[in-house]
């Protein structure tokens, strides 16, 4: 037990040096990209400690709109408190400054969580409580790690592992008209060997995720259903031993998250009995938030392949798509 | 926040404690894994058996000790975050002129940057990412 207590007693001091870091990393980017009239340091560590309460699903019904509506709120607030903690930041930083102090907090939650069993293993003398602690300790460091190169390609409004959906996207939308859709989506009308394409991705380059399952709801709904197929591509967490930015393709609406934009998709496409694939491109947790490998990247270009063929094989000329590339449009434009 | 600075002490002293006794049993076990060797040379040179005893105690306890000393070197040193060097690629889509830069704040995939020094053409940003080194090691574990 007291060797178990020294190993967290280790860890738990490397990830108070992480949060540290972190916390420090978000001040010093709002001071420079903020230029802020007085000291956010406070309003910093305010920001770390927000709390976000899932709504009550005792009765299920109607349960994903109102989480919906809670992080709707949750975002809104993010975002007042980055303007007035840096009002020079334009929507682009605003964004960035969301994702890096969104790292910070999480690395403060992890550090707290960790610290909460340490004290209350040693207070009540617990082998379990040290134990599981423990035990699951070389999986949370591992997490904390992936936040704290997360939060450093934040700051810097690097890509990261995760937007290689949205640099599907963005590459096959690239040079055609683009139109502000939804919150903080973008669609272009793309011709594809026949058929029109209607690509969807978060707007970027700041760092965002967007609502792609509003935005393809809204398609869908425009052309009243006659959409043959929808193509969702998105990063997905690899297990161990397969290579990083392997590209697999599937069924299935390709979305992570809280589930609210795979319901909206899952709905729609019943509505209208509309086939989905999926084109995943695989990485793992510290890959998906750190600044973009380059696997990774290589990868995008085996998933627009992947696109053309699927679009080639599964619909007709004349026929009308929807390419959605999920995922944080950090650091890519459209 | 109270608690936090409590922890803060705690950790701090923590890793105090931690150091020095690990560093005192070191030294200690280093001490008397000279000694054993020292005691295992003069039962050699007397011809007694139990010279290879101690001989085997002091291999052993030398080399625990070197263990530990080059751990807790490790420890030390692995308390930093790393930045990976990230890479911007520039294309002239025109002339396909390229340009390869460590990564500057404000760039991004898909970004235009201005007239090609070749030609004509715009510059743009078509890739930003980090090269991993790869692990041999990791080959190794699995067919």
């Amino acid at each position: 037990m007291y060797i178990m207590v020294r190993e967290i007693e280790g860890s738990l001091l490397r990830l108070k040096f992480i949060r540290d870091e972190g916390r420090k990393i978000a001040i010093d980017t709002i001071k420079e990209i903020g230029a802020p009239k007085t000291d956010p340091s406070d309003r910093v560590d305010q920001f770390m400690e927000y709390v976000t309460i899932p709504p009550e699903s005792m009765d299920p019904a109607g349960v994903v709109w109102k989480l919906e509506h809670i992080l709707d709120i949750r975002d809104d607030r993010f975002k007042d408190e980055i303007k007035l903690m840096a009002p020079a930041a334009d929507a682009t930083n605003v964004n960035n400054l969301e994702n890096t102090l969104e790292a910070a907090a999480a690395l403060n939650v992890i550090y707290k969580v960790i610290r909460h069993f340490y004290i209350l293993g040693k207070k009540t003398l617990s082998l379990y409580i040290i134990m599981q602690i423990q035990m699951l300790l070389p999986l949370i460091m591992r997490e904390a790690e992936a936040y704290a190169s997360a939060l450093k390609a934040f700051s810097h409004g690097q890509p990261i592992g995760d937007g290689a959906g949205a640099l599907v996207a963005a590459k096959l939308m690239h040079g055609h008209r683009k139109k502000k859709i939804e919150k903080d989506c973008v669609v272009a009308k793309v011709p594809l060997d026949g058929r029109t394409a209607y690509v969807i991705k978060a707007e970027g380059p700041g760092g965002n995720v967007g609502k792609p399952g509003e935005a393809i709801k809204h398609v869908i709904e425009e052309y009243d259903g006659k959409i043959a197929t929808v193509i969702m591509i998105d990063a997905a967490l690899k297990l161990e031993g397969e290579k990083p930015g392997a590209v697999a393709e599937g069924i299935g609406a390709a979305i992570g998250g809280p589930g609210t934009e795979a319901y909206k998709i899952e709905e729609s496409i019943l509505k209208y009995k509309i086939p989905i694939n999926a084109v995943i491109i695989k990485e793992d947790i510290g890959d998906a938030v750190s600044p973009m490998r380059k696997e990774i990247f290589d990868a995008t270009e085996e998933a627009v392949a992947r696109v053309n063929r699927l679009i080639k094989e599964k619909t007709k000329e004349g026929d009308a798509v929807i390419i959605a590339g999920i995922g944080n449009t950090i650091g890519v434009g459209q | 926040m109270e608690l936090d600075n409590e922890m803060s002490k705690v950790g701090q002293a923590g890793a105090r404690r931690f150091s020095s006794i690990v560093l005192i049993v070191i030294i200690v076990v280093l001490a008397l894994s000279l000694t054993a060797l020292y005691q295992a040379w003069e039962a050699i040179q007397a011809g007694d058996l139990t010279g290879g005893y101690y001989l085997l105690i002091g291999f052993v306890g030398l080399a625990l000790s070197t263990y530990m000393l080059l751990q807790t070197r490790r420890r030390i040193k692995r308390f930093t975050l790393e930045t990976p060097p990230i890479t911007t690629i520039i294309v002239c889509p025109k002339c396909e002129f390229k340009n390869v830069r460590n990564f500057e704040r404000g760039d991004y995939i898909l970004k235009d940057l201005g007239t090609c020094s070749k030609c004509e053409g715009t510059m743009m940003i078509t890739a930003i990412y980090r090269e991993v080194p790869e692990k041999r090691k990791e080959e190794k574990l699995y067919p």
